[in-house]
Parts: C-alpha cells; structure tokens; sequence
C-alpha cells in the first residue's frame, strides 16, 4: 500500500516534471539506448548536439545514455525501458523491437539515408604487440593454440558482425559452400575460451584481463584500445576481407510521442548526418558516410574489402538472424558441439 | 565413571605445532582472499592521488549512484524491519496454519540467484509482462526506473532480519509474553516492553547485515535497472560502467567507498556483538 503510493507519487513528480519542460521549452531529457562500444562516440557527440540545440531553439537538451550488448539493450526496451532513440550495433535488433513490442513501424530503415546508418565500421583483429602467434587473416584464428576471444552472439550485436565477417571469408575462399563456412566457424569456436555478453566486456577481458591472443572486435574498439593503453601494447591486424557494418538508429515512436519529444529525437538522429556528427564519429573511428568528411579522414581508415554484406552475402538480417542466431540455429548447433 | 581430571583449556590435544599451523593456514587465507583485494581497491583508488579520487566521487553521475544507493537501502531496510520483526513474531509466539510454509517463502530469496529474482519482477512488470500493460495504461513506471530498483533491493534482502530474529525469539519462547498478557497487558505494550527489549540486539544485527546487502547488491538490480547514466544506476553497477569505460581510478574510487561502508558495517557488528555480550541477552540463538 504504502508502495504503491510511494510509485504512484514518484510517478506524478517524475511527469510533472516531463510536462512542466515541455510547456515552458526549457529542459528536455533524451534517453539514447546503445550497444556497447559508443560510449565515448555518444558522450562527445551529445555535448555537441546539446550545444547545436541550444543554438537553434534556446531549448536545453540533456541526453542519458545507456550502454550494453546490442540484444540485451533491444530486449530492455521491449521490456519497457522508455527509450526516445535506439541506436543499436545492427538492424536484426531494432527490428526485434518491431517484432515483439510493435513500438515502430516496420518500414523504420528506410526513413533515413543509408540503411539509417550514419557511421559504418568493420570487423578486424585485435593482437598483442610484436604479433607472436603470426596472425595475419582469419584462416589463421582456426589454427590449434590460438586463443580467440569474441562475444557472445545471442547477446552481442558485434559478436554476430564478427561471426557472420569469418563465416563470409570461408564462403569466398570455399566457392560458397556454405558447409564448408560452417565447418570453418565451429573450428573458430573451439579456440573461444570465454563469451562475454558484449564487446566492451571481451575488450577488457583481452585487455586488461590478458586472456587470449586475438580479439575480434570493432574496427573503432579496436583503435579505441590503442587510444587507451598505448601503441606498444597491441597491434592492429588488417584481414584479406571483412564484413561492412552498419548500425542503424531509430526513433522509438511509441516512446517519444508518449514524451513529447519526437522533434527533438528526430533531430538528434539527423544530426549524426551532419559535417559536425560526422566529425565526431570520425574522431571516434567510426566510417563517416559524408564524403567531405570521410575525405578528410581518409588516411585513419585502412582501404580493405569490405564486400561481405549483411544483404548481398547473407540476404538481409531477417533470415540472417532466424537461421544462424535464433534458438536451435547454426550457432546453437555449432556452440553445443563444442 | 572418573571424575574428570583434566581442566586445560583447550578441548582438543593437538601439539602446539598444528595449533600454530592452524592458525597460520586460516590467517593466510584470510588475508589473501579478504585482505589483500581490500588493499588492491585502495590502492587502485588512490594510484593517482588524493585530488583525481576526490574528483571522481564528486562527478554528478557518481553521485547519483551514491545518492540511489541510499535511497534504495532507506527504503527497504526499514520496509523489512516492519516485515521481519513481525513475520518474526508471528512464527516464534503463535501457531498457525501454514507457518511451515510462511517460513519457507521466507527463505526463498537466500535460495533463489539475484538475476532470477530481478527476471521474476521482468515477467511481472515488463511491458510484455503480466501486469506490464496494465501499469503502461496508468503511467506508472516500475521497471527501469527507482521503484523497481527499491523492490529488487527488498526482494534479495527479505531474509537477514526474520531469520535473524526467529530462531532468537523461539528459544526466549513465549512465557514472558504470556505472563505480561495475564497480568493485563495489550498487544502492544507486550511487543514494546517485554518482547523488544529482548530481541533489540539481535534485531540490530539483522538490520546491520540486511542494510549491507541492500547497498552491494549487484545482480537482481542489474537486471531491472536498465543502466541509465545518472537515473538508474547503483554504486555497484556504477563501479562496473566505469570499468568498462577503462575509467579505472574512478571505478576504484567508486568501490572503495563500498569497501568503506562494509569496513563500517563490520565495526558497528562488532560493536553490537560486544555490546550484546555485555548486557548478558543473547544475540543469536544458542549464544
């Protein structure tokens, strides 16, 4: 009893609060969901953002972050939390947020530019210093002895760029036999030790813990750790071929109309298409898509082969998602073998 | 039968050597798996100075995680003090149908995992839970937010002070209780004069431990908190955000503070063992 009042006030003075913003244009608060490795993109890019908003409409823009693996992200916001923006590692876990909750439509991709990804990235190989075990490509991640430290699919969006990146290089260098990509993978997976639930767990844990001896990560995680521990410590690794990544971002509809802040929300997101977002993704190594931008960036990103894609090598994430990462698909079968 | 002759000390005959062995095996154990990663998150706190580690505390999201700590362990505490205290009662002076049961239930958060307890409010009071659309259509928010944070943190720390008080008011049984009633005492003057004072060190330490739970309890918060920087999240969960942010001084600052109030949870214990001793009244059952 005394409980439910205490909620039901809490409640009220958390929407007073909401409506009293509004009303007066003041303070508006933005919840941006994440995945894992854009803590620090976000964290800048919000500051800009807030000061751009401020500029334009005199309004004073806050915007809280929450950062975790992509899936489990996308599953707390199917579980109510009141997310105004999802800007998650891939478009299988927005889509979920479709599928199970209904809280956007299903055409949400197409309503801005670039699959509404404006950054991409890609898979690379994180090793340490001086590169003992003479790691150059991903046929050399099967070899016995190698530790290979990645994520945990069903929970990390990265983890499954990096699955699908492995199984695309086995697909071009077998003739497309996809049994043969298969048997590759599982071979992958027997030198995994630990799956973490997200990327930013398994970067410390190959980081800072010391476990393992490769680390498939993020393009941009991967310079980040660079950034952060020294360029003595480790060693970028650049494979033959990888993946093109893109993390979309969505306005969560049910949830700004409910906030009153749907103009705000779509403006956050259409920034990030800005010279300015751009920039600040660039900075953070993330693939700008404004030419200007990534013309000016184009001595940090390595060219690579980047012709796997999610669409052209796998069909789109739908069937991607149902037939390798779903309960009983290819990585369940390949994991439990082990 | 002999008159027993022996009055050492001691119970046991060991030779001094495996009583010093002893003691040095359980010495060393202690202070390489207690001791030394409470000096490991000093140090780590303090690597860069006085002045970074005083930063880092007064950063406005640390902040908040310290104030929702508080706030989490001011309400539950005192909302299991009610609970205990009288579910205690209940079991220990009255029989009933059930009661076998009512202890049982009591028991269940020690049983069950943390993140089981926090996906048990997720089923309940998620949006696609069993009452997540109902509370959706009124507005009020549980999940993700502090309410759902405060019944997490009373959910896991349900136990300590009933558990700590049955056994302790069992044993007392319930002759002094019965001899107040006849002489023409109500209910509550028998609860505030004669049953209280016997149980309120007891009772102390129950709540002692079950405010340490509610402020390091990782697990089933995790799971209903949604970890939003400066809303929902606790100490504990903000010590490992900044881990992962390789914010290591703040992270370790973060947990020394932890580390502080469990060094003064255990003081104000023993401190209240001691007290308890004094007085002559029991704090455990059997002590």
């Amino acid at each position: 009893m005394k409980l439910s009042k205490l909620t039901t006030a809490l409640t009220a003075s958390a929407l007073a609060l909401v409506l009293s913003s509004n009303s007066f244009g003041a303070d508006i608060t933005l919840l941006n969901v994440s995945y894992d490795p854009t803590r620090e993109l976000y964290q800048e890019y919000n500051n800009a953002f807030a000061k751009y908003w401020k500029a334009k409409t005199g309004d004073n823009v806050s915007v809280k972050a929450s950062h975790g693996g992509s899936g489990k992200q996308a599953r707390s916001i199917i579980d109510g939390l009141e997310a105004d923006v999802a800007t998650l590692a891939l478009a299988a876990d927005i889509d979920a947020v479709h599928d199970k909750a209904n809280l956007i439509p299903a055409d949400w991709q197409s309503r801005l530019k670039q699959n509404s990804s404006p950054y991409t990235s890609t898979i690379v190989l994180l090793v340490r210093k001086g590169n003992p075990k003479n790691i150059k490509d991903w046929s050399d991640l099967v070899k016995p002895g190698v530790a290979v430290i990645t994520p945990n699919p069903k929970t990390s969006g990265g983890a499954r760029w990096n699955y699908l990146a492995a199984w695309g290089y086995a697909l071009k260098n077998n003739n497309n036999d996809q049994s043969k990509a298969q048997e590759f993978v599982s071979k992958l997976y027997v030198n995994v030790p630990v799956l973490d639930s997200g990327a930013r767990g398994s970067t410390v844990t190959f980081s800072e813990r010391g476990i393992g001896d490769v680390l498939i990560t993020w393009e941009n995680e991967a310079y980040l750790v660079k950034k952060e521990f020294g360029d003595d410590k480790f060693d970028i690794v650049f494979p033959s071929i990888s993946i093109l990544a893109e993390p979309p971002v969505a306005v969560i509809d049910k949830y700004v109309d409910k906030h009153g802040t749907r103009k705000v929300a779509e403006a956050y997101l259409e920034y990030l298409y800005s010279p300015e977002g751009q920039e600040i993704a660039a900075k953070n190594f993330y693939r700008p898509s404004d030419a200007k931008v990534a013309k000016k960036y184009e001595k940090q990103f390595k060219k690579l082969d980047l012709s796997i894609t999610i669409d052209k090598t796998f069909g789109g994430w739908a069937k991607t998602q149902k037939a390798h990462f779903a309960d009983g698909g290819v990585f369940d079968q390949i994991y439990t073998r082990k | 039968m002999s008159t027993p002759t022996i009055t050492r000390k001691i119970s046991t005959r060991e030779s001094t050597t495996v009583t010093l062995l002893l003691i040095g095996v359980a010495l060393a154990y202690l202070l390489l798996f207690l001791g030394l990663p409470l000096v490991a998150v000093f140090v780590e706190a303090f690597k860069k100075g006085w002045q970074l580690y005083w930063e880092a505390l007064q950063e406005p999201d640390a902040w908040s995680a310290i104030k929702l700590t508080f706030i989490a362990a001011a309400i539950a505490v005192p909302a299991n003090l009610v609970f205990g205290v009288s579910a205690a009662w209940a079991i220990a002076k009255f029989e009933f149908k059930g009661k076998s049961l009512l202890i049982t239930l009591i028991d269940l958060p020690f049983a069950v995992s943390p993140v089981v307890s926090g996906l048990v409010y997720v089923l309940l009071f998620g949006a696609q839970g069993w009452f997540g659309p109902w509370l959706q259509a009124h507005d009020i928010k549980l999940l993700f937010a502090v309410p759902g944070i405060v019944l997490a943190t009373i959910f896991v720390t349900f136990p300590f002070i009933a558990r700590e008080l049955i056994p302790l008011m069992q044993s007392q049984g319930k002759e002094e209780e019965e001899a107040a009633v006849s002489l023409g005492a109500s209910g509550w003057q028998t609860f505030y004069k004669v049953t209280l004072p016997n149980i309120k060190w007891g009772l102390l330490y129950g709540v002692i431990l079950c405010n340490a739970r509610a402020m390091g309890e990782f697990g089933a918060v995790s799971v209903v908190s949604g970890h939003i920087r400066g809303l929902t999240n606790t100490m504990p969960l903000h010590v490992e955000i900044l881990y992962n942010e390789y914010n290591f001084v703040a992270a370790f600052s973060i947990a020394s503070l932890l580390a502080l109030l469990a060094v003064v949870t255990l003081l104000i214990k023993a401190l209240v063992e001691w007290q308890a001793k004094r007085s002559g009244e029991p704090l455990h059952h059997g002590a």
